[in-house]
């Protein structure tokens, strides 16, 4: 145990010292570094960069464990967090890039004309962003006190200082850079035990490969088929078609997800840092290699520490493992309180089955497998500890991310832009590291008293972007009639509906039940989850608008010219006057 | 004026291949018509479920890089690339 300590100490500590080292070596000057790094990242770069800021502590450390126990329904986060950027790359990203502003709501209020347009843009960015970074602040706060052995408290405290640091000196700049590291240690830290575990259980190194490959227990069954045998046997639906609800459900949370991404403005934003269109193109696709290196090897890291987990309760069939002889990561785990064994039949064995009268299991909470995996699959420490480093690398990039987006909002679009024109460039830079600091500090605060949080606030934060921010941007570009009352009504009856609809089923802010996949409600509209309800959301805002454009006068001439202009990659960007 | 509009057009046909294709591994493949896909082997993965876990995402790769690629020599066809 004390060598784990002391791997776990250099691995997140070292990590730690090179991204304040980079942030520190790149740290902003100017307004255009804060926000948009000067223009000058490469779309490689970028793509990496939106790859660390993309895989947030939902990605690295909770979905491998939702695929885990969701089996086939789990394909809806991967489906749906890689396909947006299908949509990025080709409805918003060049266009967006070409019109070359710092910000999603100054797109917006350029477009529209209106300095209500960007106010109603920047009131959804925020609540989209906010609702998202809570989620991982708390990301933050457990694996700092999971892994350094303090309060839950004070591992958040600890973590909000460490994100204000480099987020609030080191800007767009400063965080690119060091999310290009934070990608790095956390792709490491992800495939290594991967790795590991295919190549024992499959003989096979690739992961990808490893999970339609046959075990190398000498059965020569296939593993997949394996997983749906162990855990039918014990009352579990069938691995590879557990479908989460029913196909109307699973396609409308992949599709929420999807147009969610592409309208998530921390991911936007990135498009505006490289220097040309067609890099703004090709830098979707380099994020999505690199994603996609993360979420091919996920459904593999599931799938292998559910078949883990099993043989480890379960070795021989009939023979189940005795309490008093689990193994450690069993009982680190128990002490967090999300890992619970409760012997129902007094026969000092664990049971584990669907049934829940007979079940001993009480509690296997699914964010634990991806951390618990190596140790479950008894790989050396070193390994434990870099997938310490690299679930606060996921989490903490995501953090700063989204932070900027806000601070970025409020300094540049509603004082630059709306209420106090005539601030000067410092003061804007101070304006937004202050604006920083109120939200890591709200973030924080709202992340201490969490009302259930965490997962579940994920997706309603995709749901929000995909119902406003998103039907906004695209009509905006494919549609050169759209006008400003349209869009605004469409923006706020799309994010209206979706809130309305969240809140009914989960409570005001989830104060009341958090079960992120629970069971099908008889009320749900046509069983869809409030968690997929976002594409609901962005249908209203289409109809709504175009419903009303049908009412109104076209956008002006000059509006239409400027939409010409931002779809051809070459020629002056017209300059829009508010009215 | 004119020049402007047909590359206009054409971007907007190849987006609307690349969605076609983007919709028909995602959804169709992987959601809607996966039981019928299951019955068929790809090793030891069902392919329905190879679909939603990977084939999908690597389509997506191909689509986007595809499509930059597309966009580029439209760009020279109609002499807008940048410099």
């Amino acid at each position: 145990m004390e060598q784990l300590k002391l791997f776990t100490y250099i691995a997140v500590f070292g990590s730690f010292a090179l991204y304040f080292a980079i942030a520190w070596w790149a740290r902003a000057t100017t307004t255009s570094d804060f926000y948009v790094a000067g223009g000058g990242i490469t779309p490689l770069q970028n793509g990496m960069a939106i790859g660390a800021d993309w895989m947030s502590a939902a990605s690295f450390i909770s979905m491998a464990g939702l695929i885990a126990f969701l089996g086939y329904g789990g394909s809806v986060f991967l489906m749906g967090w890689t396909g947006g950027y299908v949509l990025l790359a080709m409805l918003l990203a060049p266009y967006m890039r070409k019109h070359g502003k710092f910000t999603v709501p100054e797109f917006i209020a350029d477009r529209y004309y209106s300095k209500t347009a960007r106010i109603v843009a920047v009131i959804c960015l925020i609540i989209a962003s906010l609702t998202y970074i809570i989620g991982q602040m708390k990301g933050v706060g457990v694996a700092f006190s999971r892994f350094l052995e303090v309060e839950y408290d004070n591992g958040l405290y600890i973590g909000m200082a460490v994100v204000w640091v480099y987020a609030v000196l080191g800007g767009m700049k400063g965080i690119t850079y060091t999310q290009i590291a934070q990608y790095c240690v956390l792709i490491f830290a992800y495939t290594i035990p991967a790795v590991f575990i295919s190549l024992e259980l499959t003989g096979n190194p690739i992961p990808q490969l490893g999970l339609g490959s046959t075990l190398a227990d000498g059965s020569g069954m296939y593993l997949l088929d394996k997983l749906d045998l162990v855990v039918t046997d014990l009352g579990f639906k069938e691995y590879t078609t557990d479908n989460m609800g029913g196909s109307v459900n699973m396609f409308a949370y992949t599709l929420s997800l999807m147009i969610g991404t592409a309208g998530l403005p921390h991911v936007i934003m990135r498009f505006f840092t490289v220097p040309s269109v067609k890099a703004a193109r090709s830098s979707a696709g380099y994020a999505l290699v690199f994603i996609a290196l993360l979420y091919t090897v996920a459904p593999a890291v599931g799938a292998m520490a559910r078949l883990n987990l099993m043989n480890t309760i379960e070795p021989v069939a009939g023979q189940n493992l005795e309490y008093a002889e689990r193994p450690q990561w069993f009982k680190d785990w128990e002490k967090t309180g999300l890992l619970k064994y409760e012997d129902k039949n007094g026969d000092g064995k664990i049971q584990y089955t669907a049934n829940k009268e007979t079940n001993e299991m009480v509690k296997v909470d699914q964010d634990i497998m991806v951390l618990a995996n190596p140790a479950i699959a008894n790989l050396p420490n070193w390994v434990i500890a870099l997938v310490a480093a690299g679930g606060i690398a996921a989490a903490l990039s995501t953090a700063a991310g989204l932070l900027l987006a806000i601070s970025s909002s409020v300094s540049h679009d509603l004082m630059k832009g709306v209420f106090t024109p005539d601030i000067s460039e410092k003061n804007e830079l101070l304006a937004g590291r202050v604006v920083m600091t109120i939200s890591i500090m709200v973030a924080g605060y709202l992340g201490l008293n969490p009302p259930g949080f965490a997962a579940g606030t994920v997706a309603l934060a995709f749901g929000l972007a995909a119902s406003s921010i998103f039907p906004a941007l695209m009509m905006g570009i494919f549609s050169k009639r759209m006008n400003s009352k349209a869009a605004i009504w469409g923006m706020c009856s799309g994010i209206g509906v979706t809130m309305l609809y969240v809140f009914q089923h989960k409570g005001i802010m989830f104060i009341q039940g958090t079960d992120f996949l629970g069971g099908l409600e008889p009320n749900w509209f046509f069983g869809i989850s409030p968690n997929a309800f976002g594409v609901i959301g962005a249908v209203v805002n289409f109809t709504v608008a175009f419903i009303i454009l049908q009412f109104s006068e076209d956008a002006p001439e000059e509006i239409q010219e400027m939409v010409e202009n931002f779809r051809t990659p070459v020629g002056e960007v017209v300059a829009a006057h508010d009215h | 004026m004119e020049n402007k509009t047909s590359y206009w057009q054409e971007n907007l046909r190849l987006i609307f291949i690349c969605l076609i294709i983007w919709f028909v591994v995602s959804f169709g493949l992987g959601i809607m018509f996966v039981e019928e896909l299951n019955t068929i082997r790809l090793g030891g993965y069902k392919l329905g479920f190879w679909f939603a876990q990977q084939g999908s995402i690597y389509t997506f790769l191909g689509l986007i890089f595809w499509y930059t690629k597309k966009m580029n020599d439209l760009d020279k066809k109609y002499n807008v690339e940048e410099e």
